[in-house]
């Protein structure tokens, strides 16, 4: 700090300096501290006036030669200035875009020590800002669902996750294009409230992915880890802790591909996040808490080979390796998945015939859905269909006689599970506000009914 | 008469098959005779080689059939000869019928009018839902469903057969002890309860894969015929309907769809002249057992919706997703549609997604 200070053709004093980090009860990490320390020191030495600076957050990282170079997790802090409704907030040039989404702040963007210490003694003019900022941004995504042909089966039992916010799994041979099609889930899904931005900008924020870019971003993630994936990885940690795969898929999808492939551990770590929202991670001397409520999307064999149960396909496995295969995935994980769906590889002569839903037509009915669903819950808590607890399904799901008999006859005759009652349920309930309809039809019952194929794997190992 | 003990001892000795043991059963009539036999004596009967004569002297000291007998007692289960009236008749017929069978249950079934059911370990749903409704309709004609307790086809056999109140026979390729797959505790019990399980195997003995082909011997051996529901080309299947044609009985297959591996073992046999059933009535036919020509098909009520949708289903598997590609319609309709269909039992739908008519 000294060479720093020095390089600005600043006086670094020959005393005693004596520096207080209050409170003293935090461990103060990172690197943004040494610039509002170093004007601290400007301001105790009366080399920058001491009045001026009240009322301002300082953060950045300070170079030896004095430069102010950009840090991670700027949004959060201009949050904080607003909320604490200080004057403004001085900032490295770099990350001065991103502070100035927050409305009603002044932000000061500075290269350099002099340039902070030139504006507070009112010789620095800093570049507006505020006019700068660009429009939301949107995170890359690949292709539309036009582009799968056919499958509008699998399309159907996708809107209705996205609409519902229901964690689904897809189940089908090789090649029979899961992973291509949960690719494409994020070009279904609805647009974020700003408040749902500014959470999930945050979050990237202080994981450093906004590289350079300046606003909010606008669109839902899509996170795809690998099934190498750590646990760090996954929840999140580190000497700072950074979020991990589940909060960097907040308000979004997080995608497990091949789940069985998945250690038991790294499945067992996602229990917490899937049943708060959110998760905490626990270090030395301190826990830290990140958002973390997505959508979950899992693909996988019924076996490994690909052919269990397949009626054109002999399968190769034998009965105990399927047995594992599919036990791994059964338990507390599979409680929380709504929709289980089969995927079967289209077989037409000609694909160019097919009728294939592009992505526009599906996300416009998945966001009317979403917004009957944002008003019936107001005030209670929960967004989507998904999230309704016991008690609620029995409010918000309520059956007509036909309907009831329905459900009677369906679960004597196709063996469904106990489990599946109220997941059954809140798809129904989707399935109704996909079609507008404020009551639960026996359509849509009939319809929801279909979405429990994984089970009937599980019931052809009984045998 | 040849003594219990004897014959028990006897069939516990490794390496002596049922021919051997007639040929010793020629010379000896009891157990003590047999115990103090010596080697010029053994080696006397024409069946027995010098090796054989070795294994003897060494395991007939080993073994006791006084022990057996109790254990069995206290299982529950009894032992029967074949020179008992309560010993399959048909299977006294073949060349190497066992001397001795453990029964564990109602032996009087086993003198029944019976038909074995066997096929794949790892069965379609199709495979099944047809052995299962085969079986069920044999019980009802009060016949005898015989099958060996694996998983699978043979499962679906016994389970039909119980589900429709009827007898059913499992035979083992263990000792009568030992629950093979473990997973069929229930089912065996069952069998117990309404008919028998059976084994040539001493207590105790390990389902080891050399035991199945004696196992299958009985299955064929104690039935009018053999009927195969669904064999993969290379499967154990097909070796329990060769025994049954060795035997001099029928061998019965069902068709399955041309592109199924589990069907191509029961098209070769229906190929070689095994008779096609369709259900329980072709095969009573041949067997001259009894006719039932009144079978009655129910028309269930179907919405124009729902006929529609079922017309482009068919007894082979279809993806749901080719009817919403031919019907145009919405693929939410159509899953309702399918639900409806499967309530009023017209369909089935298979794990993955396809559908198909039953
Ligand atoms: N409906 C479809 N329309 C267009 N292309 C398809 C379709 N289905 C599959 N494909 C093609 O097949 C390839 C394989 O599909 P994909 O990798 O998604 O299968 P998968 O189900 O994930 O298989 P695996 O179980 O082996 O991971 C895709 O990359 C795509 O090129
Ligand atoms: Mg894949």
């Amino acid at each position: 700090m000294r060479a720093a200070i020095k390089n600005q053709d600043f006086d670094f004093p020959i005393k005693r300096i004596t520096l207080n980090l209050a409170p003293a009860d935090i461990k103060k990490e990172g690197p943004h501290f040494d610039f509002p320390i170093a004007l601290g020191i400007l301001a105790a030495t009366e080399q920058v006036p001491a009045s001026a600076l009240e009322g301002y957050a300082i953060v950045g990282e300070l170079s030896l030669d004095g430069r102010v170079r950009p840090i991670n997790g700027i949004l959060p802090m201009a949050i904080e200035v607003k909320q604490k409704a200080l004057k403004g907030i001085v900032v490295p040039l770099e990350n001065a875009e991103e502070a100035a989404v927050i409305k009603g702040i002044e932000v000061i963007g500075v290269k350099s020590l002099k340039e902070a210490v030139e504006y507070f003694k009112g010789e620095f003019k800093p570049d507006d800002i505020a006019s700068k900022v660009q429009d939301a941004f949107s995170l890359d995504f690949e292709g539309d669902f036009s582009e799968v042909k056919g499958q509008e089966v699998i399309k159907r039992a996708l809107e209705i996750a996205a609409a519902g916010h229901h964690n689904l799994i897809m189940v089908g041979p090789p090649g029979s294009g899961k992973t291509m099609i949960a690719k494409r889930i994020p070009t279904i899904l609805p647009s974020m409230t700003f408040e749902e931005s500014l959470e999930l900008t945050k979050i990237y924020s202080i994981a450093g992915l906004l590289a350079g870019k300046s606003s909010l971003i606008k669109t839902r993630p899509f996170r795809a880890p690998h099934h190498s994936i750590t646990p760090v990885g996954l929840v999140g940690g580190g000497r700072i802790p950074r979020p991990g795969e589940v909060s960097l898929a907040h308000h979004g999808v997080l995608f497990l591909d091949e789940l069985p492939e998945f250690s038991k551990e790294i499945l067992e770590l996602l229990r917490e996040p899937l049943e708060e929202g959110k998760i905490t991670i626990s270090r030395m001397n301190a826990t830290v808490t990140y958002p973390a409520s997505f959508m979950l999307v899992a693909a996988m064999n019924p076996c490994p080979c690909g052919y269990f149960q397949d009626p054109f396909h002999e399968c190769s496995c034998p009965p105990h390796k399927v047995h594992s295969y599919l036990s791994k995935i059964s338990g507390p994980l599979l409680d929380r998945i709504d929709m289980q769906v089969g995927v079967l590889p289209v077989a037409f002569s000609d694909l160019e015939k097919v009728n294939s839903t592009d992505s526009a037509t599906i996300r416009n009915r998945v966001e009317l859905a979403r917004k009957l669903q944002l008003m019936r819950y107001k005030g209670q808590n929960i967004f989507y269909n998904s999230q309704l607890t016991p008690a609620m399904v029995n409010k918000y799901c309520k059956l007509g006689k036909a309907e009831k008999l329905l459900m009677k006859e369906a679960f004597e005759k196709l063996k469904l599970s106990a489990r599946a009652h109220n997941k059954i349920l809140k798809v129904a309930r989707t399935i109704a506000d996909l079609d507008q309809s404020e009551n639960i039809k026996e359509i849509h019952l009939a319809e929801a009914l279909q979405f429990r194929n994984l089970d009937k794997y599980f019931q052809y190992l009984k045998v | 008469m040849a003594e219990l003990e004897l014959l028990v001892a006897l069939n516990m000795i490794p390496y002596l098959g049922p021919v051997r043991i007639r040929g010793l059963l020629n010379c000896f009539n009891t157990y003590s005779d047999f115990m103090n036999a010596t080697r010029e004596r053994l080696l006397s009967v024409p069946e027995v080689t010098p090796k054989i004569c070795d294994i003897i002297l060494e395991f007939r000291k080993k073994v006791n059939p006084f022990d057996e007998i109790e254990r069995i007692k206290k299982l529950g289960a009894k032992i029967i000869t074949i020179e008992d009236e309560e010993y399959p008749r048909l299977l006294a017929e073949i060349y190497d019928p066992p001397v001795v069978l453990y029964v564990l249950g109602e032996a009087s079934v086993l003198n029944m009018e019976s038909i074995a059911i066997v096929g794949t370990r790892k069965p379609t749903s199709y495979g099944q839902k047809i052995a299962e409704q085969i079986a069920g309709e044999l019980a009802e004609f009060n016949i005898n469903v015989v099958s060996g307790m694996a998983r699978g086809i043979d499962s679906f056999a016994h389970k039909g057969a119980l589900k429709a109140g009827g007898p059913t026979t499992a035979v083992l390729g263990c000792g009568i002890d030992v629950v093979y797959p473990l997973e069929n505790h229930e089912l065996m019990k069952k069998i117990v309860k309404k008919g028998c399980v059976i084994t040539s195997f001493p207590a105790n003995s390990k389902p080891l894969p050399s035991n199945f082909p004696a196992r299958n011997r009985i299955i064929s051996g104690m039935t009018r015929g053999t009927l195969v529901v669904e064999a993969a080309e290379k499967s154990g299947a097909l070796i329990t309907a060769d025994f049954a044609l060795e035997q001099g009985r029928d061998v019965f297959a069902v068709p399955g769809s041309v592109f199924s591996p589990y069907s191509r073992g029961t098209h070769k046999l229906i190929k070689q002249g095994a008779k096609l059933v369709e259900c329980a009535n072709d095969i009573l036919e041949e067997l001259n057992l009894r006719k039932n020509d009144s079978a009655e098909i129910k028309e269930p009520d179907l919405t124009l919706e729902e006929s529609e949708v079922l017309d482009m289903i068919d007894y082979t598997p279809v993806n749901i997703e080719f009817i919403v590609q031919k019907t145009n319609k919405p693929p939410g309709e159509i899953n309702a549609v399918i639900t409806r269909l499967q309530l009023k039992n017209m369909i089935t739908l298979l794990p993955g997604g396809y559908v198909m008519k039953i």
